[in-house]
């Protein structure tokens, strides 16, 4: 190598040396910050208070709730719906067809959409012409619209890495598609089709925009007893709170930043959990 | 000798304008081994991948004239392509067991297809009868991926045979193994061709000469020459074969 490219070679890395610090770095002060603001107001009666106009009384334990129902009715939407639609575009649908390539194409552009239009599109449809009101039915279905086609991408993405040697041992044994698709080819897809699943809740359960326009509430006094109830989530809790004038509200928010990024830790490490059982069952 | 259980008339097959076989009529006889030779890309392939309808799943295939299997076209209206290759079996070029256990290997086709067995015999049955057995009877259920190349391509066969077919097609069995394990393919396929009518496409002109009775040579599509595999490899008819079988082009 020449002295000129070796200090090429050497400037190029510290560029990428550079950006990737930076990023962690401002990250890391994102984190200190909210944990200087925030931790001394974490507590078990933070966890457990309803919220309340005093903010030294006012606790997330509706919010938390409120996301653990959002969450678990969103996933059992968006999964069946996300992985069958990935199949059938994969596996079934005519690759030729224009009206196939079509649905792809949108698909994709839904997935780049600004989530407060399906803010808008769930606030029509679920809470107006549909009649759910401000359930906690209506946000989950929003929030289910407003992650599928990300679900979808990477389903469809996962079942397209899986070589075609597997699905044709299967059909040599005389095999139908079905039984190709359930038996060989989404066991090889799983960990992919997994990982898309926890970018697209944890997003989901992080959304704050959308849930503001169908009119989650942002002070329930009361736990939600069904899916038809009122409900408020922790990302809108904490946007309350943020725009209260109070600072020690402020520090409430930041508290409830915590709970929250606590909230997606554990849901990400459980589904990586899921996720490395499933590679090792392959192996 | 007995009648071909399987064959080809006037076979085409086209990749959307291009023709890669060119009606071809061939036969296949029961319990005999037949070799498919030609330099890359002559069709042999796409040919073997006719006889079970394979190519149904390469977009922009199309297939013009008969594959009869008993006297029975497999590209009939009433045909069931499912059906069609539980009776004639493939075994690919790299081996590829599924991602399971050994033993769950050999009776998933027999499961899924719903046939009547008893597992345990089944799957020492079919080890057995692509000469496993003794290696692999103390890990039946470990994972198929921890067998060696060739041992995983024996299991290839085991489970084409625990389906019972009659017709095995091996599209370069031995092409991804090494000498040790490519003798033990064809060794196996000796020992088949007493019940098996089996169709090896391969590259290794020498292996089509140590395990076949009769050999195809393809070239460009065109079915060149047919016959007994000495006599193509002694005395060709015709001089194309013989430049390729002597190694003068290919």
């Amino acid at each position: 190598m020449s002295p000129h490219r070796r200090r090429m070679n050497k400037a190029f890395k510290w560029c990428c040396r550079i950006t990737t610090y930076g990023a962690i770095g401002v990250l890391a002060l994102l984190l200190f910050h909210i944990a200087y603001e925030g931790m001394s107001w974490i507590s078990w009666d933070f966890i457990t208070n309803f919220p309340s106009r005093k903010a030294e009384k006012a606790g997330i334990y509706t919010a938390l709730v409120g996301s653990v129902y959002v969450m678990v009715i969103t996933t059992l939407f968006v999964v069946p719906f996300g992985i069958g639609t990935a199949i059938y575009l994969e596996e079934y649908a005519s690759q030729k067809s224009l009206f196939i390539r079509f649905v792809k194409l949108n698909i994709a552009n839904l997935a780049g959409m600004p989530s407060i239009i399906y803010g808008l599109l769930g606030l029509t449809l679920f809470v107006r012409i549909m009649g759910l009101d401000r359930s906690i039915l209506a946000g989950s279905l929003t929030l289910g619209l407003l992650v599928l086609p990300v679900i979808i991408i990477a389903s469809q993405e996962a079942i397209r890495a899986v070589p075609q040697m597997v699905r044709e041992a299967g059909f040599a044994m005389g095999a139908r598609r079905y039984q190709v698709v359930i038996w060989q080819v989404l066991p090889a897809a799983i960990p992919g089709i997994m990982t898309g699943i926890i970018l697209a809740i944890s997003r989901a359960v992080g959304e704050t925009a959308p849930l503001i326009v169908i009119g989650a509430l942002s002070y329930v006094a009361f736990l939600p007893e069904d899916m038809f109830d009122m409900f408020t989530v922790l990302p809108v809790q904490i946007y309350n709170w943020a725009g209260r004038p109070q600072p020690e509200f402020h520090s409430l928010a930041a508290a409830g930043i915590i709970v929250l990024l606590a909230f997606l830790f554990t849901l990400n490490s459980i589904a990586v959990l899921i996720r490395e059982k499933f590679q090792r069952y392959k192996l | 000798m007995s009648d071909p259980i399987l064959g080809v008339k006037n076979l085409s097959v086209y990749y959307g304008e291009s023709q890669a076989v060119k009606h071809v009529n061939l036969g296949f006889k029961d319990k005999s081994v037949t070799a498919v030779i030609g330099p890359s890309g002559c069709g042999k392939s796409t040919l073997l991948r006719a006889l079970n309808r394979m190519n149904d799943f390469i977009p922009n295939v199309r297939i013009e004239g008969e594959v009869k299997y008993r006297n029975q076209n497999i590209y009939g209206k009433s045909m069931d392509p499912a059906e069609v290759r539980r009776r004639i079996g493939m075994v690919f070029q790299k081996p590829n067991p599924f991602p399971k256990t050994i033993y769950k290997n050999i009776i998933w086709g027999p499961k899924i297809n719903g046939y009547k067995f008893d597992p345990d015999e089944l799957v020492e049955k079919s080890l057995k009868g692509a000469a496993l057995w003794k290696e692999v009877k103390d890990r039946l259920h470990d994972s198929a991926l921890a067998l060696s190349g060739g041992q995983q391509q024996r299991l290839c066969i085991a489970r084409a045979i625990a389906m019972s077919p009659e017709v095995i097609l091996m599209d370069e069995p031995c092409s991804a193994l090494d000498p040790k394990s490519t003798l033990s393919i064809e060794e196996l396929i000796g020992e088949m061709r007493k019940n098996y009518c089996i169709v090896i496409v391969t590259h290794n002109m020498q292996q089509a000469g140590r395990v076949s009775d009769d050999t195809a040579f393809f070239y460009n599509g065109d079915l060149i020459e047919f016959g007994a595999t000495k006599k193509i490899f002694t005395n060709p008819d015709n001089s194309q074969t013989e430049d390729y079988i002597t190694g003068r082009f290919g």
